[in-house]
């Protein structure tokens, strides 16, 4: 029977057992230093996954997903702030845990833009710079509010985005395709033959500061000391937090079906009222917004940009991971970024073959599993609901 | 009675070739048209210029009495045509749900606030939209209203056909064209079909049907009048026995004895 007609709901303990365990799996793996231990590791995780598919329990924690996704969601967050507090004073785990949010944002971004409207973009990394880049202008050169600034490095990216539209629109498939790496090409080109931006050596990017909370300062509370990225870590669990409702009820609403229904057939859609060039324009700004944003905040934690962090090779990372968490579902995404910002970072002996790794790995899931890690359910307004 | 449908002198070139070629026709409110003829005669390509799929060359075509010759294909369902296709084109991975409100676009409301962030009065919409699709839906095939949040890919193609009509219906459009409905399907599930569209037309008097059909059983049936184009131009018209013995529409369909 399909997903959606069960009328009992499936009980929730499969999925916080899955959850509980991938937390501790993942607390495991990013503590462990040894590359032997983390090799067992990976290979343990693997292991565990193929065989508890195998034994049909990932079934189980898929319905019991289904039908308390909301729950889970809480969930979730938790799970998140469990890791971030095991790691409290270790600048280098939370600054991957940090990459491993704002990436999902952005991943996001592109969800909506190719995932719903069928619109592939290749400069990903680009619209993400663009954001970092304008909190590096902003936060030197004006007394914006830097939440202010967050904001305007999203409307930025949208509004540079909106370049591309006429193009966008006039091309399908592979040829819109191609201009957006066009536009990644030039792109980087032009932040290195441009000086007040920097040229190739970047700029500084001063740190977040709310209402004079510093947050490049380390925290101390009584006895415990925690690491500055503790503060970022905050934000940019609330940015995906925002950015992953917004996604969600995006995709559970009239305006998700357009994005589908222009995706999968643009004549019948217009033959049923559909504009299909509102919609792609729209899926395509709220996508380059949510880029903008993640790379806004990315460049205040990483307190420098440069042009050589916006590649296009950059860009296919942002397509690699969409294309391995399931195009379409967002949980999936959250994975896959969490797979392809971790694992490399981790297993160091990789660090120079990561591209092969990457195209290995996008190469085996289109071979063998097309849809993604987590394919994409079908659409259910309000997943409680029932007729 | 003035007609709701008038096609006046249409002309659709494709490079040499003349798929329209003058095609007058008038449609009263009400009626049910069967439009026939042999493969290229130019049924389709009818449909797709009144759809605003194709521009019209020459001529032009009034509904309910504005000139849509010109006009989008938006702005035509919103005047009140729906149309299935050919080859089935519904979106196979969209649940049964998903693909009748494509066809409801006009009546749902498409604004950002409205669809992200009152969530209480869209789930009211949602709702109501779930209500009048299952109540179609079970005109047709009341086995499928209980599965409404199933994709459409696993469905065999008369359920599919069903959904299309029903996709097609579910904004009570004033003309519905139907393009070749039996296509891929038996004789009896073409029956079935047929009888159910009949069971839609029961409820709606006022629903005019412009379909395109090869099964001349179904023609026979269901149309008030017939419509016989050859070569884009119309060759015969009137009562389906009145066209089915004429000369000019034998020739057409069997060639010079």
């Amino acid at each position: 029977m399909a997903e959606g007609a069960e009328k009992t709901r499936a009980p929730l303990w499969p999925c916080l057992i899955a959850l509980t365990a991938a937390t501790g799996y993942l607390i495991a793996l990013l503590a462990a230093e040894k590359q032997t231990l983390i090799i067992s590791l990976l290979a343990l995780g693997i292991a565990v996954v193929v065989a508890a598919a195998w034994f049909r329990l990932l079934e189980k924690v898929r319905r019991s997903f289904a039908d308390h996704e909301d729950t889970l969601g809480g969930f979730a967050i938790l799970a998140a702030l469990v890791v971030a507090a095991f790691f409290h004073e270790d600048h280098f785990v939370l600054l991957l845990v940090i990459t491993v949010l704002l990436y999902s944002v952005a991943t996001l971004g592109l969800n909506v833009q190719f995932g719903y409207a069928g619109v592939l973009n290749f400069a990903g990394a680009s619209f993400f710079g663009i954001g970092a880049y304008t909190s590096a202008v902003l936060n030197a050169h004006t007394a914006l509010p830097h939440m202010v600034v967050l904001l305007v490095g999203g409307l930025v990216a949208a509004l540079v985005g909106s370049l591309l539209l006429l193009p966008v629109l006039r091309t399908r498939g592979h040829y819109a395709a191609v201009v957006t790496i066009a536009f990644a090409l030039l792109f980087k080109t032009f932040l290195e033959v441009n000086d007040v931006l920097g040229g190739p050596q970047g700029m500084q990017v001063k740190g977040m500061n709310i209402l004079g909370w510093s947050f490049n300062d380390n925290i101390e509370i009584g006895k415990i000391s925690l690491s500055f990225y503790m503060n970022y870590f905050v934000i940019s669990l609330l940015l995906l937090i925002g950015a992953f409702v917004v996604v969600r009820r995006l995709e559970r609403s009239w305006i998700g079906l357009n994005l589908d229904a222009l995706r999968l057939d643009e004549t019948a859609a217009s033959c049923f009222g559909l504009d299909v060039v509102r919609w792609k324009i729209t899926a395509f700004l709220i996508g380059n917004f949510l880029i903008g944003i993640a790379g806004a905040l990315f460049g205040m934690v990483g307190s420098f940009v440069a042009p050589n962090n916006y590649t296009f090779a950059d860009s296919l990372i942002l397509v690699s991971i969409l294309l391995l968490g399931g195009i379409g579902n967002p949980w999936g995404l959250i994975v896959a970024t969490i797979i392809v910002v971790v694992v490399p970072e981790k297993l160091q002996t990789i660090q120079e073959y990561r591209f092969l790794l990457y195209a290995l790995l996008v190469i085996g899931v289109l071979l063998f599993r097309p849809e993604g890690l987590l394919p994409r359910p079908v659409r259910r307004y309000f997943p409680e609901w029932r007729p | 009675m003035t007609a709701l449908l008038e096609a006046r002198g249409l002309v659709k070139r494709f490079g040499g070739v003349l798929a329209l070629d003058g095609l007058d026709l008038a449609v009263a409110p009400s009626e049910i048209i069967g439009l026939i003829g042999p493969n290229g005669s130019g049924k389709t390509t009818f449909f797709n210029v009144i759809t605003g799929i194709y521009a019209a060359d020459a001529g032009g075509v009034i509904f309910d009495g504005v000139d849509i010759t010109a006009v989008s294909s938006r702005a035509v369902y919103r005047a009140g045509i729906s149309r299935t296709f050919q080859r089935s084109r519904l979106s196979l991975p969209l649940s049964i749900f998903d693909n009748i409100m494509i066809g409801n676009h006009k009546r749902l409301h498409q604004g950002l606030w409205f669809n992200l962030v009152s969530r209480g009065e869209f789930k009211r919409e949602f709702e109501a939209s779930y209500r009048a699709a299952r109540a179609l839906v079970e005109v047709f095939e009341p086995a499928l209203a209980s599965r409404m949040f199933e994709p459409v890919v696993g469905l065999p193609m008369i359920d599919r056909r069903r959904i299309e009509i029903c996709r097609a219906l579910i904004s009570e459009p004033k003309l519905l064209l139907l393009d070749e409905p039996s296509a891929g399907m038996t004789h009896d599930e073409t029956a079935e079909l047929m009888n159910d569209i009949l069971l839609v037309r029961e409820r709606n008097k006022d629903l005019t049907i412009i379909i395109v059909e090869h099964e001349m059983g179904v023609i026979e049936r269901i149309t008030n009048r017939c419509v016989v184009l050859n070569f884009g131009r119309k060759i015969a018209e009137g009562a389906y026995r009145e066209v089915a013995g004429d000369a000019q529409v034998q020739e057409a369909y069997l060639g010079v004895a």
